[in-house]
């Protein structure tokens, strides 16, 4: 059974179909790397995940259950899933720490004694613990971007989604990131990303599926997709992407 | 050439702003001095001069009479501040009752557009007449019938229309990103309202509600046409008793010790707002 399940998914926005039945599993402990153009569906497809966008047709399952039933409640849904977006979205009235454990009070009423010592664990486990009590303005994109997903750990989520979250940082920054992630997936998180890190995706992905319109173009393990495409499509995206 | 240092140790480029900056100095002193020389000796000079001087400027008069203006300007602070923090509380609840999104507060949507339109478009005089004269009208018992709960009322909810209006502007310059965020760790909307996008917005929309407030404590003047004895009031009381202006004259001077640093005040969290968002 896939921790995560889609069935022929289509999101539209007005006249524009941007998700044109998208079927995809993603097994337990698993890395899933979406690639493709921009404008694709890859950012459109992870928000549809978190219930952040409304899907028109198809499912979605987490754990076999069905959860874009019409109607459904999404804050426990988003609770199980966390999100890190591109242009990382911390609060920026808050410190560090604030931005880490307001989630887990507000949404599981634990106090901020209670929550302290997993907290300062999570910050040092990710090389943070210095900027704690640092406010988003005074850290770097990396480290902010390394908050951002501390964030979303915090509420202990079963499934991570990663919108190109290296997109909006300096290249030096992208490889403190990109070690997070691999420190993730040895930790056994199942994991989506959209991505516009090739190397990486190779790396690191058990799968890589290649977008393009609103479709999967073509889906398979990371180095036969990257090594023998078998879509004229697929193939000239990657000679583009890789120089 | 090049930019060597210079004898002076500046580069050409500094000497050059060194100039540049000397001469518009010059030029600002000259040209102030130059207003003040002809107000000062121009004013003076015209027909009415002698009768206004002894009208407006009555420095006995002033004497006899800013003690007791200082004293009705504490009603003018009274009223404010029991009508500021009111302002404050309807103006956010309006502001959030405009942004609700369930059906079944659709009425409070329309209620919160209908009160902004309406108390926008009314002259804030116009207001505390109707309400100040219109309400203890309806015959009501002491206390009850007090100019001073009714103008207050009028006060608050002519300013409450505006404040809210600039609350609202402030949540809506809140990125959507924010709430995407706090709405994937699982928040609520009210507590992505509450802990995420108010904060941000009541932290940006500081400097323009400032100015409102400042217009809100000259705007409390207007609660002397419905009775209170504040401090215009008290001027024109002092006006008819010794048929001279100046009790005016200090009144608006005893404004202005309040209101320009208030203003000042504003305009620097303004531009420290300015500076760090760029």
């Amino acid at each position: 059974m896939p921790k995560l399940s889609l069935k022929n998914v289509v999101k539209r926005f007005g006249e524009k179909t941007v998700c044109n039945g998208i079927s995809l599993d993603v097994e337990e402990g698993q890395m899933v790397c979406l690639i493709g153009a921009s404008g694709g569906g890859k950012s459109t497809l992870l928000r549809c995940i978190n219930l952040l966008e409304n899907i028109e047709d198809g499912e979605i399952f987490l754990d076999d259950t069905d959860i874009s039933i019409p109607g459904l409640d999404p804050q426990p849904v988003r609770r199980r899933i966390g999100m890190v977006f591109q242009s990382f979205n911390l609060f920026p009235h808050m410190t560090a720490a604030e931005n880490v454990m307001l989630a887990p009070r507000r949404v599981y009423k634990r106090s901020r004694n209670d929550l302290r010592a997993e907290i300062t664990d999570l910050f040092t486990r990710f090389g943070l613990a210095d900027h704690m009590n640092h406010y988003p303005d005074q850290l770097s994109g990396g480290q902010q971007q390394r908050v951002a997903i501390v964030r979303a750990l915090a509420m202990k989520p079963e499934v991570m989604l990663f919108d190109e979250i290296t997109s909006a940082l300096d290249p030096q920054l992208v490889g403190e990131v990109l070690d997070v992630l691999r420190l993730l997936k040895d930790s056994g998180m199942t994991m989506v990303l959209a991505t516009h890190e090739m190397g990486f995706a190779r790396e690191a992905a058990d799968k890589v599926c290649f977008l393009s319109n609103g479709e999967i173009i073509e889906e398979g393990p990371a180095k036969a997709l990257f090594e023998t495409p078998q879509q004229p499509e697929t193939q000239a995206f990657l000679a583009r992407a890789i120089k | 050439m090049t930019d060597k240092p210079s004898a002076a140790g500046k580069t050409r480029r500094q000497l050059y702003e060194d100039r540049l900056r000397r001469r518009s100095m010059l030029i600002a002193a000259s040209s102030t001095l130059a207003v003040f020389l002809a107000v000062i000796i121009l004013v003076p000079m015209s027909p009415g001069w002698d009768k206004v001087k002894a009208s407006f400027f009555n420095w006995e008069v002033f004497v006899k009479t800013f003690p007791k203006l200082l004293e009705a300007f504490k009603l003018d602070v009274m009223i404010f501040l029991w009508s500021a923090p009111a302002i404050v509380v309807l103006g956010l609840l309006v502001a959030l009752a405009r942004d609700v999104r369930s059906p079944a507060l659709f009425p409070l949507r329309i209620l919160g557009a209908a009160y902004t339109d309406i108390f926008r478009g009314v002259p804030v005089v116009l207001t505390v007449y109707l309400i100040g004269f219109g309400i203890p009208g309806l015959g009501l018992p002491r206390p009850w019938n007090s100019p001073y709960i009714w103008g207050s009322l009028a006060l608050i909810l002519t300013y409450a229309a505006y404040v809210a209006e600039i609350f609202r502007s402030g949540i809506e310059s809140v990125h959507a990103s924010q709430r995407s965020a706090a709405q994937s760790l699982g928040l609520s909307d009210t507590d992505s309202m509450r802990f995420v996008i108010l904060p941000q917005a009541i932290r940006r929309v500081i400097p323009s509600q400032m100015n409102m407030f400042i217009a809100l404590q000259k705007d409390v003047a207007l609660l002397s046409f419905i009775g209170p004895v504040e401090i215009f009031r008290q001027a024109g009381v002092f006006k008819s008793l010794l048929a001279n202006f100046t009790p005016y004259v200090g009144a608006a001077l005893i404004f202005l010790a309040v209101t320009i640093p208030a203003t000042r005040y504003a305009d620097y969290l303004l531009a420290k707002q300015n500076r760090e968002r760029s």
